[in-house]
């Protein structure tokens, strides 16, 4: 407890807030994420989990509030060494893996692309960890020289993920990482995102609203509504025990199996 | 005789003035793709558009003139060009590099070592190096401000792991100054070499595109490589069949029906001139001049 | 994470805790399920709870595990306020302090039985290896076969499910342990190796709570039984 105590937040949001003109995007949203945790992020369609998201990942500029990564300001920082953050420190994962990989470029070419980006300039080298991360996320060292159009949809989320990590980021942001996929492949990519985040330590901030998905990913849970965060705590917690009487009704609806 | 119906090299003083502005933009930050407002020239885009408003603009009546395309001063769209500035600025024209104060080219840079006393005018397609690889033009521009090209050695690599070496021949991007990353114009890679701290001002448009680029004469200019997979100035593996010459660039041409070619320089000028001098090829004895 | 203790200060204590649920789908009924729930539990001492089906054995070991919200009252867990903890705290205690066997195993379809068990000890960082070898050797002693060690418990029967969620739980000495009617649905055998695994986790000193139909096994590994029926609202003090 003393070196959790010890331990500061890699990443931390005070009172954030983005509006769409008059209308509320999210607001006064605020935590701390430590070094390891997994946090999910849940409510329905339009509950602001999407533009909370956004405006976490630099995607688009929050209205107010403050955002620090390992202590810097992240708001604050130039556009050059927020990117340069964004592609060595930090890595996003998109719901469609479309909108994550170039689909005309090889899936060795995907993977490699943020290793060249941070000046990797051995082909030799750069293939080879390529390979090392397909391996990884599952995929057969002899799809490399293929392009993801030829994959399928889990297979293209798996190699977004592997884009994402090769370069070993800190902080993991996913945007419904299972949607869109077959259960069986969801299950498949949940256990590969969760081994993946505890080999490598990584903090995650995961955007869901299968809440299925954050039982099994996340450590801590929070729960949105109109733009605002109704409720957040331990994730097993917050399920089995729900406070607000939006959660409740978000658990109760679930389908039991 | 300047044809009077028209001003000097075309153009209007307020047009090129625009343009010399964007030029020395281009000067002052090289590899810098300087957008412009193209005018509409009498020949369509695809002909050297943007290089025959680049020469409009710098182009004085002392000046000497050479028009190439592919190397050769004798194609059609070398001609035409030459032409144009014939009758729209009175100009002196020339073949010979040496003599050239103004050199405008499609595809080639000349085989003899250009001089501070020249200017290189470069026809450019498509100046955006990232064009293929990243469509959207705002995204390509924060990529060069920023530096940011990991992309473009993704496009090397997938040259890579396709064929085993970087196959791109031409328009081999190359790295300006170690910040911008630029199109070098549809060039063969043989030429990239000739770019790297040439002593003479080298000048882009792109018409189409309006964008004008350029580097200064002496700039650094690193062809982009992997470690592993060093650039190399690739050339057919020929001397040529008309002057001997063996390390100059090379077009492969068909001669007969029965499958027979020959290697000939591309840059007519410097074939000729060692052919003057006394040397021969495999095929240049007692052969006329076959291009 | 070493604990201090003393040898005489309670591993698991519990002060006037209670709880509440407040049900707002159904009018924002409050209803209250416990009130002064008290009780200590010893390093080397298994305390067994009991009382009618109902009665709030399970609630009291999920706000225990940090389940559950705390009404009220504190309860401290190897060194750690459960009722006041923040997430993370909770996940580190969970981690390398307080174990869970619950009656049902959460498992993803995928995830081979022995990397299941082995898991715990992973999470602490021990090296992969290490953790399968002592998987390995608790899933033989109670005599999982051996060819469903590579596969996903989901398709497993009640009992072999049991024995894997029994031997995650054992995995980690944790020196606070919960067990929620540890050897419902196993045989003779597996039950006997399952009662002396809890005595062995007794003799090395940790603290055990428990819930147990089995009035055997109960009396047998309990050193105390505690009727959580003295824990129902208005019948405290």
């Amino acid at each position: 407890m003393t070196d959790l105590q010890m331990t500061r937040p890699l990443f931390s949001v005070r009172d954030l807030e983005k509006r769409y003109g008059a209308r509320i995007g999210c607001t006064g949203v605020s935590f701390d994420l430590y070094p390891g945790e997994v946090m999910g992020i849940v409510g329905e369609s339009g509950s602001g989990k999407s533009t909370l998201l956004g405006c976490l990942a630099g995607h688009m500029a929050p209205d107010a509030g403050t955002i620090a990564y390992d202590g810097r300001d992240v708001l604050a920082m130039s556009e050059p060494e927020r990117r340069r953050m964004a592609r060595t420190d930090w890595a996003f994962v998109h719901q469609n893996p479309r909108d994550g990989l170039r689909l005309s470029v090889s899936a060795g070419g995907n993977v490699g692309e943020r290793l060249m980006a941070v000046g990797g300039r051995n082909y030799g080298k750069i293939r080879d960890t390529a390979t090392d991360w397909l391996g990884r996320v599952e995929i057969a060292a002899d799809r490399i020289d293929d392009r993801p159009s030829a994959f399928s949809g889990g297979m293209q989320q798996r190699l977004q993920i592997a884009r994402n990590l090769v370069t070993g980021p800190r902080l993991v942001f996913m945007d419904e990482p299972t949607g869109g996929l077959d259960v069986s492949v969801q299950a498949r990519l949940l256990d590969l995102i969760r081994g993946l985040v505890r080999r490598m330590g990584l903090s995650a901030i995961v955007v869901t609203h299968d809440l299925a998905v954050v039982r099994l990913l996340a450590d801590r849970l929070m729960v949105m509504k109109g733009g605002r965060v109704i409720e957040a705590g331990l994730t097993d917690q917050v399920l089995d025990d729900p406070q607000h009487a939006y959660t409740q009704l978000l658990v109760s609806s679930v389908l039991q199996v | 005789m300047t044809d009077q119906a028209y001003n000097f090299a075309y153009l209007d003083e307020d047009t090129k003035r625009m343009i010399r502005r964007a030029i020395l933009k281009g000067v002052a930050i090289p590899g810098y793709q300087v957008p412009f407002a193209s005018r509409e020239m009498p020949m369509p885009y695809g002909w050297g558009t943007g290089g025959v408003q680049v020469t409009a603009a710098c182009l004085t009546p002392e000046d000497t003139l050479k028009v190439i395309d592919q190397g050769a001063d004798d194609t059609t769209n070398a001609v035409s060009i030459r032409r144009f500035f014939q009758r729209t600025a009175d100009v002196a024209v020339t073949e010979h590099t040496r003599d050239a104060t103004l050199i405008q080219t499609r595809h080639r840079i000349p085989e003899e070592p250009l001089t501070e006393d020249q200017i290189m005018v470069f026809q450019v397609p498509i100046p955006e190096p990232l064009r293929f690889l990243e469509p959207r033009e705002t995204e390509t521009r924060k990529m060069h401000e920023l530096s940011d090209y990991g992309l473009m050695h993704v496009k090397l690599y997938e040259d890579i792991a396709k064929n085993g070496h970087i196959a791109t021949a031409y328009d081999y991007p190359v790295m300006v100054e170690e910040h911008y990353v630029m199109s070098p114009s549809p060039i063969p890679r043989f030429d990239n070499p000739k770019l790297d701290r040439s002593p003479a001002l080298m000048l882009f448009g792109a018409g189409r595109e309006q964008r004008i680029y350029a580097l200064p004469p002496y700039t650094k200019v690193r062809s982009l490589d992997f470690e592993d997979h060093p650039f190399e100035a690739s050339k057919a593996d020929h001397a040529c069949d008309l002057c001997g010459a063996e390390d100059s660039y090379l077009d492969e041409v068909i001669v007969d029906d029965a499958g027979g070619r020959m290697f000939v320089c591309s840059d007519t000028d410097h074939c000729a001139g060692r052919r003057a001098a006394g040397h021969v090829g495999r095929l240049g004895a007692g052969t006329e001049d076959v291009k | 994470m070493t604990m201090q203790m003393n040898g005489m200060d309670p591993v698991i204590r519990l002060r006037g805790v209670a709880k509440t649920f407040t049900l707002h789908n159904q009018g924002g009924a409050v209803i209250e399920v416990m009130a002064g729930a008290t009780l200590a539990v010893a390093a080397g001492e298994c305390v067994g709870l009991v009382g009618a089906s109902g009665a709030g054995k399970s609630t009291l070991m999920r706000m225990i595990y940090g389940n559950y919200l705390t009404a009220a009252g504190t309860i401290e867990v190897a060194g750690t306020d459960v009722s006041r903890a923040d997430p993370r705290e909770i996940v580190a205690l969970r981690r390398d302090r307080l174990g869970y066997v619950s009656q049902f195993l959460r498992v993803l379809p995928r995830v081979p039985a022995l990397d299941v068990v082995a898991e715990p000890l992973i999470a602490l960082g021990r090296p992969e290896e290490e953790a399968r070898t002592r998987a390995a050797a608790l899933l033989a002693r109670l005599r999982l076969p051996e060819r469903l060690w590579s596969l996903s418990p989901t398709t497993f029967s009640g009992g072999e499910q049991q024995r894997v969620n029994i031997a995650r739980g054992f995995a980690h000495p944790f020196p606070a342990l919960l067990l929620d009617e540890p050897t419902a649905s196993l045989d003779a055998l597996n039950r006997e190796t399952v009662l002396t695994l809890i005595e062995e986790a007794k003799d090395r000193g940790a603290a055990i709570v428990g819930i147990f139909h089995d009035e055997g096994a109960r009396e047998r590994v309990c050193d105390r039984l505690i009727d959580v029926t003295g824990f129902t609202p208005g019948r405290e003090g």
